[in-house]
């Protein structure tokens, strides 16, 4: 009797855990990057029951679609090289661009990009820049070179946190050796491994949803860090300085990409068009501190985000993208950051 | 004659032990006065206030919490119950059975949970899970926890159980009970203050729950505990503090009532 | 008279008999079902191929292992040698487990032994303030922790403020910070069977007995500790085992210099390392480790019962 209620219970809660019933969205997102009033105005509005699982990393998206989160969420947001990797692995749906009614919002530079051309899979979400930031009130002198990262000055060892990511992180300390991304030479593979194992010993911790409370509460000095989330870091009390260095930095885009087998794929395109409405795109800058690639925000934009220094670079700064490696090539790198964490 | 050893009293041992307890209680405390802080600045003091309680419950975070807190509820009370009536019928087979074939190894199978390092009972759950395509949201998380509240529930049902002769089983039979009845009428009632120690150790162990859970858990779930954790990655937040200060009383609630029922359970014992 | 009859607490009847299947099938369906198959199939998967950038292919093979025992260069392509970085995980964690076992020891033990000695009516007390903290949520705890030492909190913020350091002490990301937010998580595992074997400690033999010895320490060493010993070595086992495999501790207080096996295996599956045979090898490594060590455990436990 009491086996039955148990088997009876249990199918139950699979019943309602399998079926996933009208009017909701589930996301899958970067920490801290939409702030949650948007979201409740957006549940508010249509109607919807949203749910978001947070991914710290790019590749931590990947990995946790790849392990059977597909078909879980209906949207996530990729940068612009992992756009390019999830079509490739045939985990993003397409829609039309009649289906989203403010398809017409988005910037022009935005429209026709390498990783979707056409903007079939993806909306832009937010563009920004990776660097590193630098406590001022521990070190002082100039933070133009990567080399603050890489190889640093006395003051600074044992006080660095890096992003937690093989894409940026290996991509930075190329751009600090001035090799190509995507190399297939070994020696020079070789070099990259030992640049960043000689730097490791000098690095605290590797984190990226860290990355904004180890600059403010001081345990790190320098960090590793994007635009908007140093911004914030700033906002927060923390007297730090975004670099730029002269080697280069990194600028990505971030876009909402339509899952495959996406549960509510009518909500996921609400959803989409209504992050393209102006004001809510403004929203999103204003809360995590980057660029939007929608047009006509400029009104709604708070005047300390639409003029940090992060996000107004310096004229002649070399800013790259970050590149999808063929993957025998990018076996070689995934065989240098598993070196790096052990 | 010989001087009288008192080996109740070494020298240094109350010290130590007042060392253990500040150890112990430091951390709780002190998380617990900061979150009474006025500032936002965690460390510099900034006046007594209750704003960040009232945060907790009505802050923009406050629905995910809330959410994970109901969905915490909600799964240690139905694992609580389930694992305790699992232990329950195997306390009675193990204690009531008489030899059985396989005593040894059911032994063994109740204890394991206690015995697989956490990690890898979460690993083990989260690729077993996947490989059977079985990824829904808090049914994942109540199946792995009715799992290891088992053990917990077993412990003091089976001491308990143990500790009651069965004469008064054997006496209810002589009168021409049968063994359900007996069970039901006379061990059951007896047996009272073990079940509810066990459901409470369940429903605690439950409650706690970490690694294990963010491991299964489906999109979009999130217990109190890993909602708590992945808030904390970004930064220890005065409601953060709030929150543990809340759980810190809530423990104690627990610790007292768990005390009473065991203190009910001894008198019972001596009455009988 | 009815059979099987001898009532005394705790010995077995037979009134179920017959029934034990029906009883114990629940148990066996959950835990045999949800935990035995489980780390069977985990075993499995550690034999399995990786899948490039995720998931795993149904091929059969050592690599897993392989990456865990042997270096075979930056890109597999030089012969191998000995890889002791996983090695080296595996053994800076027991080292760490070690220390906190013996730290929760040396203050366990004492505190155990002084509540057990204490008046019925204030034991009860100790014993409540003892317990409270256990009931906690771990998490809490270890962030309370981390709160506590990290450079811009309240510890250090009072040395500096009494002069006793010119700088913060960098307590957070170290391995002392790791092997204190052990000895914090799990010294109530410590202190309590020491305090269940005390408290059945019969003092008037050995206080006969401890007449005759010079000082009370000697006492301890010689007569208390054997008898207790039984108390003593499984709340070492209840320290040690969690401590071996730990996650929280590690990854909240520690940083990227105190990488621990609980952090290695979660960076495999949670993470983005995304190597799920390789984390299923390091699993059952730390698997058969606490098994062998709790094999060792029930053995002696079956000597000592035999003499």
């Amino acid at each position: 009797m009491k086996k039955l209620l148990m088997t009876a219970s249990l199918a139950f809660f699979a019943f309602t855990g399998a079926a996933q019933a009208e009017g909701k969205l589930s996301i899958y997102h970067w920490f801290e990057y939409i702030p949650q009033e948007l979201l409740d105005k957006f549940a508010k509005e249509y109607d919807v029951e949203v749910t978001m699982d947070t991914y710290d990393s790019n590749e931590s998206l990947l990995a946790s679609l790849k392990a059977g989160k597909l078909g879980a969420y209906d949207v996530a947001v990729p940068g612009d090289y992992m756009v390019k990797i999830l079509n490739n692995e045939g985990m993003l749906d397409t829609f039309d661009p009649s289906e989203l009614s403010n398809f017409g919002n988005i910037e022009e530079q935005w429209v026709d990009v390498s990783f979707d051309p056409g903007r079939k899979s993806s909306i832009p979400y937010q563009w920004g820049s990776t660097s590193f930031s630098v406590n001022r009130d521990v070190f002082a002198g100039p933070i133009d070179s990567l080399a603050i990262v890489f190889d640093p000055p006395e003051e600074l060892q044992g006080k660095i946190n890096v992003l937690d990511t093989l894409g940026e992180t290996l991509t930075l300390a190329s751009l600090y050796l001035g090799i190509p991304q995507c190399t297939p030479d070994k020696s020079q593979l070789k070099e990259l491994n030992a640049l960043v194992q000689g730097a490791k010993q000098h690095w605290a911790s590797f984190g990226s949803d860290i990355a904004k409370d180890v600059l403010v509460s001081g345990d790190a000095a320098v960090g590793m860090i994007w635009s908007g989330f140093s911004a914030k870091a700033r906002s927060e009390g923390a007297n730090i300085e975004y670099a730029f260095p002269k080697e280069g930095y990194i600028v990505w885009m971030d876009n909402v990409v339509l899952l495959k087998d996406a549960p509510n794929r009518e909500n996921a395109l609400k959803f989409m068009n209504f992050l393209l409405e102006p004001e809510n795109a403004a929203a999103v800058t204003n809360y995590a501190q980057y660029s939007a690639g929608v047009k006509g925000v400029a009104p709604f934009l708070e005047p300390a985000v639409a003029n940090s220094p992060e996000s107004n670079p310096p004229a002649g700064q070399k800013g790259v993208f970050v590149e999808a490696c063929p993957q025998e090539v990018q076996v070689l790198y995934d065989a240098i950051w598993t070196n790096l964490k052990k | 004659m010989a001087a009288k050893t008192d080996l109740r009293r070494f020298p240094g041992f109350l010290t130590l032990t007042i060392i253990c307890l500040v150890v112990l209680y430091a951390p709780l405390i002190v998380v617990a006065v900061y979150s009474f802080n006025a500032s936002t600045s965690i460390t510099k003091w900034g006046g007594i206030s209750l704003a960040w309680y009232i945060d907790v419950f009505t802050g923009p975070e406050a629905p995910k919490f809330q959410q994970a807190a109901i969905n915490s509820m909600v799964i240690a009370v139905t694992a609580a119950i389930a694992a305790t009536i699992i232990a329950t019928l195997a306390a009675v087979a193990m204690t009531r059975a008489g030899r059985f074939r396989g005593k040894t190894l059911s032994f063994a199978l109740i204890s394991l949970p206690l015995m697989v390092p956490e990690v890898v009972t979460a690993v083990a759950s989260l690729v077993f899970f996947t490989a059977i395509g079985f990824t829904s949201g808090l049914t994942t998380i109540l199946i792995a926890h009715i799992v290891f509240c088992i053990p917990f529930a077993y412990l003091p049902i089976s001491a308990r159980m143990q500790s009651i002769p069965d004469m008064y089983e054997q006496a209810a039979m002589d009168l021409y009970a049968t063994p359900r009845e007996a069970f039901k009428l006379v061990l059951l009632p007896l047996m009272t203050p073990g079940i509810l120690s066990g459901f409470l150790l369940a429903f605690i162990i439950s409650l706690d729950d970490f690694l294990i859970t963010n491991f299964v858990k489906g999109a979009g779930v999130e217990t109190l505990p890993t909602a708590i954790f992945g808030s904390v990655k970004q930064g220890i937040k005065p409601n953060i503090m709030a929150i543990s200060t809340l759980m810190l009383i809530v423990s104690v609630i627990f610790v007292s009532l768990s005390w009473l029922i065991g203190r009910t359970g001894q008198n019972k014992n001596q009455e009988t | 008279m009815a059979a099987g009859a001898t009532t005394s607490g705790g010995t077995v009847s037979n009134i179920y008999k017959g029934n034990s299947a029906k009883l114990m099938l629940p148990a066996w369906a959950m835990v045999g079902f949800f935990l035995l198959a489980p780390v069977m199939m985990m075993v499995v998967y550690s034999f399995l191929t990786k899948e490039f950038r995720g998931g795993v292919i149904w091929d059969f093979t050592l690599a897993a292992y392989d990456q865990f025992f042997f270096d075979r260069g930056l890109f597999g392509d030089e012969p191998p040698s000995i890889e002791w970085t996983y090695i080296g995980i595996f053994w800076r964690s027991i080292w760490q487990a070690g220390v906190a076992t013996i730290a929760c020891l040396l203050i366990g033990f004492p505190t155990a032994w002084f509540i057990a000695t204490r008046r019925p009516s204030t034991r009860s007390a100790w014993l409540f303030m003892i317990t409270i903290p256990y009931w906690v949520n771990l998490l809490i705890r270890t962030v309370s922790m981390k709160f506590l030492i990290r450079d811009t909190g309240p510890l250090n913020e009072f040395l500096l403020w009494t002069g006793t350091v010119s700088e913060p002490l960098g307590l957070i990301n170290t391995n002392f910070a790791v092997q204190l937010g052990l000895f914090y998580s799990y010294l109530p595992f410590m202190v309590l069977p020491i305090y269940a074997a005390v408290e059945r400690y019969d003092f008037s033999l050995s206080e006969a007995a401890a007449d005759l010895y010079s000082s009370i320490w000697t006492t301890l060493w010689l007569v208390i500790l054997p008898v207790v010993k039984p108390g003593i070595v499984a709340g070492c086992i209840l320290v040690f085992v969690p401590s071996l495999g730990a996650f929280l501790a590690p990854d909240l207080l520690g940083g990227a210099k105190t990488f621990m096996i609980g952090s290695l295996i979660e960076e495999q599956f949670k993470g983005s390392a995304g190597n799920w045979p390789f984390g299923a090898a390091a699993s059952t490594i730390l698997l058969s480790i606490v098994m062998a060590v709790l094999l060792i455990y029930a053995r002696n436990q079956n000597k000592g019962s035999e003499r």
